[in-house]
């Protein structure tokens, strides 16, 4: 469309239009100003100011269930975000194919995402109860033996967690890394089948190399946000039994309704060393 | 020939996990609200007989957890539709000073805001209700309202901006010569070619808010004021909760919200995803 550069000397606007400009400009950046200082800068300078206290932490460290949530949090974003991201490079792969009915399963497939997750995690549990869920009367009716109690245990419950963490925001990025691949020269794949490149060579010299920079700052992103997912341990297991499944999100929302605020924001400020470099890199990536 | 047959077998063979997967959870939201108790505890993949009176007891709130069922969906629906419209309103005339206006700061409140995109939702939750109580709004159904549009903002401000930045700049010089004002370029030339990004923006908060649990919960804790969502996790207190009803109404919260969703799916997946790509 600009393929020729039209030389135009650089409008000098006249210095009253120019502060006009400018006066709108404040003027209505200003509500989102206002949010920010009042939902965002007041109240996380107040809660650092609640967390000040050393005395916190001590109390907090001398929680038995934090170190156990600690770790839970740990493995909660090691495994369900890098499972959850090697599903989805393999799905967009196949939802990539140009047929219409695998439009119509992506249609379905895009439904976890958008319906809200209190229904659709209290389903899951349903399903994993031990007594009548539908999971254990199918293992039933199969082996005539009685199936795990799945929820009662806190290692398959926190495993039932990532799955059902998985299962809700799987289809958000496999979108996202469906796009990435639909922005991929067509040639390229074209030139590898003339050089007679396998399915795995095709992924390995033209997929991934464009791919890459998309995959790990959704990654980075991914984590940072599974950090707050609280609806998938919370609505699942509720951090039992006996506070076992805790992830950092919902021991501060614990703390919060045993009214123990310095506790909760103790609790942030513990993950910030965990945050903080993710949010460091997607800035520095986001800003260019 | 041979070849192409066996492609279309495994991507067909693909499709089943791929959907046995994705629809089993909601399946069984929609087996359970079809049932009757008796039947539904008995873990069958069908029920006996299919009923609908799981719906005629919610919608005449024949229920102790759903005598408020209509105020708490009233709830629901007023909370969505204010924060969706104010995100519109304030993230549209952000994006607008920022890349349009281009106003001093700007940059740095593109950069505030994509900082605040980046904390997680349940660790911003515990100073947000902090404040919510200085402020004298816990109860109040706008507290949501406002942290839903703090929660929503920065996203629609960073994809509104990236939509904006693509308008030629012969567009404001021209208008500017015809001595309109800002406000002038803003309705009449901005906001029209911005529709499909503010469609897939307004409707991105209005599910977020629509769909929203922690803060709703944490916020909100009056019968009367609580919307839908928060209403059904009340019913997990119990062991003896009748789960069929929960499921029904479930089904009935989660309905609008995928409808909403197909009929916007354009707007939303190119509007969502070309931010997500460049970065």
């Amino acid at each position: 469309m600009s393929a020729i550069a039209i030389p135009h000397a650089p409008a000098a606007p006249p210095r009253r239009g120019l502060t006009t400009w400018q006066t709108w400009g404040a003027i209505m950046i200003a509500p989102y100003v206002l949010v920010f200082l009042a939902f965002v800068l007041y109240p996380v300078s107040y809660g650092l100011w609640l967390a000040r206290h050393p005395e916190s932490y001590v109390k907090l460290f001398a929680d038995p269930i934090f170190f156990r949530t600690v770790v839970n949090t740990v493995l909660f974003l090691a495994i369900a975000v890098n499972l959850k991201f090697l599903l989805a490079l393999w799905l967009s792969g196949f939802f990539v194919h140009e047929r219409t009915w695998i439009r119509w399963v992506s249609v379905l497939f895009l439904l976890p995402w958008a319906v809200p997750s209190i229904p659709t995690i209290f389903s899951i549990r349903f399903m994993f109860n031990p007594e009548w869920g539908v999971i254990n009367s199918v293992i039933f009716r199969l082996t005539a033996l009685d199936g795990p109690n799945w929820l009662n245990d806190p290692r398959i419950g926190l495993g039932l967690s990532m799955l059902t963490h998985i299962w809700k925001s799987l289809p958000f990025w496999t979108l996202i890394l469906m796009a990435g691949r639909l922005a991929i020269p067509r040639e390229q794949y074209e030139a590898a089948a003339v050089d007679g490149a396998s399915a795995w060579q095709r992924f390995k010299y033209v997929t991934w190399p464009s791919l890459r920079t998309l995959y790990l700052t959704s990654t980075i992103l991914s984590m940072i946000w599974s950090l707050g997912d609280f609806n998938s341990v919370y609505l699942l297991t509720g951090g039992g039994p006996a506070d076992l499944t805790h992830v950092l999100a919902t021991l501060g929302i614990r703390y919060i309704r045993l009214d123990q605020v310095d506790l909760a924001m103790a609790t942030i400020v513990c993950a910030m060393p965990l945050v903080l470099p993710l949010v460091y890199y997607m800035m520095k990536h986001l800003s260019k | 020939m041979k070849k192409r047959f066996t492609k279309e077998a495994v991507l067909v063979l693909l499709a089943i996990p791929i959907l046995l997967w994705t629809l089993l959870p909601i399946y069984h939201i929609f087996l359970f609200s079809i049932s009757s108790k008796d039947s539904a505890f008995s873990g069958a993949l069908w029920p006996d007989k299919p009923t609908l009176r799981n719906f005629g007891t919610i919608f005449r709130q024949e229920q102790f957890y759903l005598h408020h069922f209509w105020a708490q969906i009233w709830n629901s629906l007023w909370i969505a539709v204010a924060a969706g419209a104010i995100t519109l309103a304030v993230a549209a005339c952000a994006a607008f000073s920022i890349s349009r206006l281009k106003v001093k700061g700007g940059r740095a409140v593109m950069n505030l805001a994509l900082f605040t995109y980046f904390i997680p939702a349940a660790f911003l939750a515990i100073p947000m209700y902090k404040a919510m109580g200085m402020y004298g709004l816990l109860n109040n159904r706008w507290s949501l309202v406002l942290a839903m549009v703090t929660l929503a903002a920065p996203y629609a401000i960073w994809v509104l901006k990236q939509a904006s930045d693509k308008l030629p700049v012969e567009l404001d010089e021209a208008a500017k010569i015809d001595g309109a004002t800002p406000l002038q370029l803003f309705r009449l030339v901005y906001l029209p070619l911005m529709t499909p990004s503010l469609i897939a923006i307004g409707t991105y908060a209005l599910l977020l808010a629509w769909n929203e649990y922690l803060y709703a919960y944490l916020l909100l804790s009056h019968e009367q004021t609580i919307p839908l969502a928060v209403a059904l996790g009340h019913f997990i207190a119990a062991d003896d909760s009748p789960w069929e009803l929960l499921m029904a109404t479930g089904l009935v919260y989660a309905l609008p919200p995928a409808a909403i969703y197909y009929a916007f799916r354009r707007y939303m997946v190119s509007g969502l995803t070309t931010g997500a790509v460049k970065a």
